[in-house]
């Protein structure tokens, strides 16, 4: 994938920022131009509001990947999962930090950042969402947190390009 | 709109065709549909080629004037039209055909569907095919196609009691027929503990769950029904000619287990026939993964959602059963050149249709059925043929 390609996408990926129909309150991720499950279909263009996904969710499905995508080959095997979030999207995203004989559906998870791959030995590095078991009481320094709600916050404003801070 | 009949068909043989040429086999498979319909170049008026992705597999694009040329019609200055819905490419080229024939807008044309994918690796033949589902937001975060399958199948075996050797047992018969099929790119038979104990790819699925990449081209000649018998003896109606689509990533379905493109195509493809799957004997269905087939008996309309396993197990869904599939050898036996594809199942319900279909032949086959599948089920296109009689 090109340098711009992932670039654009980052605060997404980086983020988890989606958004949501402000006339029907559905969450999606990746943010949509118009709500696709609303009655108000058109009226909901330029009405979706930024909506930061809070990387909690469960385990809906995994596999276990011997063959791999490209950029992926000095993984495998590794655990690729759909994860249904706590706001309802349905992401697609590996399961880190965990022997895959203990993934089962549903497992609670917390997003991760993490790098997801890179275009060979001296190319971009592209970084990204992971999921990692989500452990109770505090347990979260053994997870990876994604970022601070500062920070969602601000990634969520110029995604929408309404503020800069 | 008025009726469509199928008037020629043509295929080439699939497999890894190192010898030859993208051009040469799609005029092949165009030249015997044209031969069979007693047809000449000149009585053609538009071309439709389904095709994935040529210029990722053999650096070519503006493919549909390319296979004009050297059928030797490029000074007739047909419109050759090339159509891409990933796997799903052949079917909806012929739906394009169809409806330009039932409106009146041509009298006669030729589909075709070529692939040329074995002059790349094998790593690359699979990332290829990885970009029919969504690239931003499913294969950037690791996921493959047989890998998004393996996803739908585990959610299946959670969701509806879905065993393992349910799916598994799909690819023993698509190579028992395959076996009966000279022009299928896998010939040898296999064992349900083939499949159950095949390398891995994406568990549960391994590479037996999986159809090849394969070179191959199809083509069919249509031509409005009520001039069909000047053209051949065996003239087939096309009853209906659906495509439905949904989300591209399969993240974004309602519910995984169900493609619902199938559903709704199928639904509208009985209604159109007034047929029911009852009627049907014989289907070509998409098993490019075991588990897409095993799905698509359900979405297609011939099991409830979850009893598609006891239909397989207990013999119903078999040659020589109530249902016959895959009679070519299907993807995974016949081959699977993608854009051919969808085009070459309509090719093998005709031979069954016209009774050509040698030890392949289901008795007494009156109305077939094809589905053809883009991607994770983002398109979905149902062809339900007929005998004119």
């Amino acid at each position: 994938m090109t340098v711009a390609r992932f670039w654009r996408e980052t605060p997404r990926r980086y983020n988890l920022g989606g958004n949501r129909c402000s006339a029907c309150t559905t969450v999606y991720f990746p943010p949509r131009a118009v709500c696709p499950t609303c009655q108000k279909h058109r009226q909901s263009l330029g009405k979706m509001e930024p909506f930061t996904l809070s990387g909690d969710g469960e385990v809906f499905s995994f596999t276990l990947v011997h063959e791999a995508a490209e950029g992926f080959e000095m993984q495998v095997p590794y655990v690729l999962a759909l994860i249904k979030t706590t706001e309802g999207p349905l992401l697609t995203g590996q399961i880190v930090d965990i022997s895959h004989e203990e993934v089962h559906i549903g497992m609670r998870v917390r997003a991760a950042f993490r790098k997801l791959r890179e275009d060979g030995r001296a190319g971009v590095i592209h970084y990204g969402y992971k999921f990692s078991p989500a452990r109770e009481n505090g347990g979260r320094e053994a997870v990876a947190s994604p970022v601070s709600q500062e920070a969602l916050a601000r990634a969520a404003a110029r995604t929408q390009g309404t503020a800069r801070t | 709109m008025r009726e469509v009949a199928i008037l020629g068909i043509g295929q080439t043989k699939f497999g890894e065709l190192w010898d030859r040429s993208f051009r040469e086999i799609g005029i092949e498979a165009g030249f015997a549909a044209l031969q069979e319909a007693k047809l000449s170049s000149q009585d053609i008026s538009a071309l439709y080629l389904g095709n994935m992705a040529s210029g990722s597999f053999i650096e070519q694009e503006h493919i549909a004037p390319l296979i004009l040329d050297y059928a030797g019609l490029a000074g007739h200055h047909l419109p050759a039209i090339r159509v891409e819905a990933g796997g799903a490419s052949g079917a909806v080229a012929l739906h394009q055909a169809y409806l330009a024939v039932a409106s009146g807008a041509h009298d006669f044309v030729v589909v075709g569907g070529a692939e040329k994918m074995t002059d790349v690796p094998e790593d690359v033949q699979t990332d290829i095919a990885n970009a029919s589902a969504d690239q931003e937001w499913e294969t950037v975060f690791g996921a493959t196609l047989p890998s998004l399958w393996a996803l739908v199948a585990r959610r299946h075996m959670h969701d509806h009691g879905t065993r393992r050797e349910d799916f598994a047992r799909i690819p023993v018969m698509a190579h028992e027929m395959g076996s009966k099929n000279p022009l299928a790119h896998f010939r040898n038979k296999i064992t349900l503990d083939q499949v159950l104990e095949g390398s891995p790819v994406a568990d549960p699925l391994g590479v037996m769950d999986c159809a090849p990449a394969s070179d191959g081209a199809a083509a069919l000649v249509l031509g409005p029904l009520e001039v069909a018998r000047k053209y051949t003896d065996t003239p087939v109606r096309i009853a209906a000619s659906q495509v439905a689509c949904d989300t591209l990533a399969l993240q974004h379905r309602k519910d995984v287990t169900t493609v619902e493109a199938t559903v709704v195509a199928a639904k509208a493809a009985f209604q159109r026939a007034k047929k029911s799957p009852k009627d049907v004997q014989v289907a070509e269905i998409h098993d490019a993964y075991s588990i897409s087939a095993l799905m698509a008996l359900e979405d297609l309309g011939f099991y409830a959602k979850g009893a598609a396993a006891k239909g397989l197990s207990e013999g119903e869904v078999a040659f020589g059963g109530k249902l016959a599939i895959n009679t070519s050898g299907g993807l995974k036996a016949q081959g699977q050149p993608f854009g051919a594809v969808g085009v070459a199942q309509v090719a093998e319900i005709v031979r069954q249709l016209r009774g050509e279909a040698k030890d392949r032949q289901v008795s007494g086959a009156k109305l077939g059925l094809t589905h053809n599948l883009g991607g994770t089920g983002a398109t979905s296109v149902v062809h339900l043929l007929e005998r004119a009689n």
